[in-house]
């Protein structure tokens, strides 16, 4: 238990003083936000105004984004340096090191919906009950474990230099292709086709449902696609781990 | 008294035999420096020390467990083969976390003189240089107290007045009658610290001895060396 702790307690302290990771990670959502949520915070969509829309998408967008930087790319680079390889010649429960990293993503993730919150409710229109509050934060923090599984398989399929690139690559046209960055219904019928085979998507609905603004599909397809899409890069991410024991070096 | 064993270990990397049924014995209070050229097997026998990969065929045995189980890593500590760790964190945080993977570790202060990092506690890894970074994986290796020590080419890069540092937190943990498994490529450090010498090459064992019994008439470690696996 002590282990678990500490460990959680030296990624924090990693990613404190590395801000030129963490700080864009905590702060782009929340800015992208203030430009496309406070600009056209008034209008309605749906049954609900953009300003208040835009806090579910940008909280998933952010917390994905957590997900992938501080898990996949940080599992990437690490594996890179011989560090992951130093630990499991140690005695310490290797669960603690993904344990950990599912941790930091969790903290980031609660950071970053906390400052939308804040923003949205005081810069922009969002008109938000505590108890919705409370159930969007569950569901949004929640959701990050399946885009660690996500990024732990970026973390063992990319090497320690690609991986930032290949992160942006799919997180950036996922994000928008998924509508979290415009409402979906803004976007191209042939792109909302798309959108369905994407876990983010299937993300935002949930996180959306709370708010009342969901496009109304069954939630047990929204969490089947996120169970089957935590199930699927888990398993890929168990083959890189394996992948990895198999190595000859020199 | 035996502190890690190979029983006709054979690895096997898709095509490639890396080892070829191994025997070999590290005693209880020896250092083994185990040689060989790029590609002899070194680095597959370290790997399968620490349990880091299995055997295809064989047993490979560390103070009678498996160290592919979580307990009998307990007893090793290992510096590895260019491994770096992450460099925001002090020397003494690295030490505190790993310090606490293990069921008796050793007391900080106790890690920091053994290491000699005495004033560097609060630098950040990424800060020191590279001699002072090796001693930094030192302390991690041997800062859980083990009774086992596996140095995979611990030296390589450093400059001669770090490396005889080094030798010499080398010898100070020997005299305590714990056990070393030295990889090198510098033949004089084996000279220097072995008691007891292997050369592997395409991996197989080709000669086994103390540093005197493997040189025989050559000048050098090196020209025995040389023409053992030309």
């Amino acid at each position: 238990m002590r282990t678990y702790l500490l460990e959680i307690k030296y990624e924090f302290l990693k990613a404190l003083r590395l801000p030129a990771y963490s700080l864009p990670t905590l702060l782009f959502p929340v800015l992208f936000y203030l430009f496309f949520g406070v600009m056209f915070g008034a209008k309605q969509t749906g049954s609900v105004n953009m300003a208040t829309y835009l806090v579910a998408t940008y909280g998933t967008f952010g917390v994905i984004g957590a997900a992938l930087f501080g898990f996949g790319v940080s599992v990437a680079v690490e594996r890179g340096q011989g560090w992951l390889e130093q630990k499991r010649t140690t005695p310490m429960p290797i669960a603690a090191y993904f344990v950990s990293k599912l941790a930091m993503a969790m903290i980031f993730s609660a950071i970053i919906v906390t400052m939308l919150f804040i923003v949205g409710t005081t810069v922009g229109d969002v008109v938000m009950p505590l108890t919705t509050m409370a159930k969007l934060f569950g569901v949004l923090v929640l959701g990050s474990i399946t885009f660690c599984a996500f990024g732990l398989a970026l973390g063992f399929l990319a090497g320690p230099n690609s991986a930032a690139p290949i992160v942006n690559l799919i997180y950036l046209p996922m994000a928008f292709l998924s509508g979290l960055w415009l409402p979906i219904a803004f976007l191209p019928k042939p792109i909302q086709e798309i959108a369905l085979w994407l876990p983010p998507y299937h993300f935002s609905q949930l996180a959306l449902r709370t708010i009342g603004a969901s496009r109304g599909e069954p939630i047990a397809l929204n969490v089947g696609a996120m169970i089957v899409a935590t199930l699927l890069f888990g398993a890929i991410a168990y083959l890189g781990y394996r992948r990895d024991e198999g190595k000859l070096y020199g | 008294m035996i502190a890690a064993q190979f029983t006709s270990v054979q690895k096997q990397y898709g095509m490639v035999e890396a080892l070829k049924g191994l025997d070999l014995t590290i005693r209880q209070g020896e250092l083994l420096a185990l040689l060989g050229a790029n590609g002899a097997g070194k680095t597959t026998a370290v790997r399968l020390l620490l349990g880091l990969a299995k055997p295809t065929s064989g047993e490979v045995r560390v103070f009678g467990g498996d160290p592919r189980d979580a307990r009998t890593r307990t007893r090793i500590g290992a510096v590895l083969q260019s491994a770096r760790v992450p460099e925001t964190l002090r020397v003494r945080e690295h030490i505190h976390l790993f310090s606490s993977y293990y069921p008796n570790p050793m007391p900080m202060d106790e890690v920091i003189a053994a290491a000699g990092l005495q004033g560097l506690e609060r630098r950040k890894f990424g800060e020191l240089s590279g001699g002072q970074q090796k001693r930094v994986l030192f302390a991690l290796a041997i800062c859980g107290n083990p009774d086992l020590l596996i140095l995979d080419e611990p030296t390589v890069g450093l400059d001669v007045e770090a490396r005889r540092a080094l030798w010499k937190q080398i010898r100070a943990f020997i005299a305590g009658g714990k056990s070393v498994l030295l990889t090198t490529h510098y033949l004089a450090e084996a000279e220097a610290l072995a008691d007891r010498v292997v050369v592997l090459h395409h991996g197989n064992v080709v000669a086994e001895g103390t540093p005197q019994e493997i040189k025989g008439d050559s000048a050098t470690l090196e020209d025995a060396f040389v023409e053992m696996i030309a």
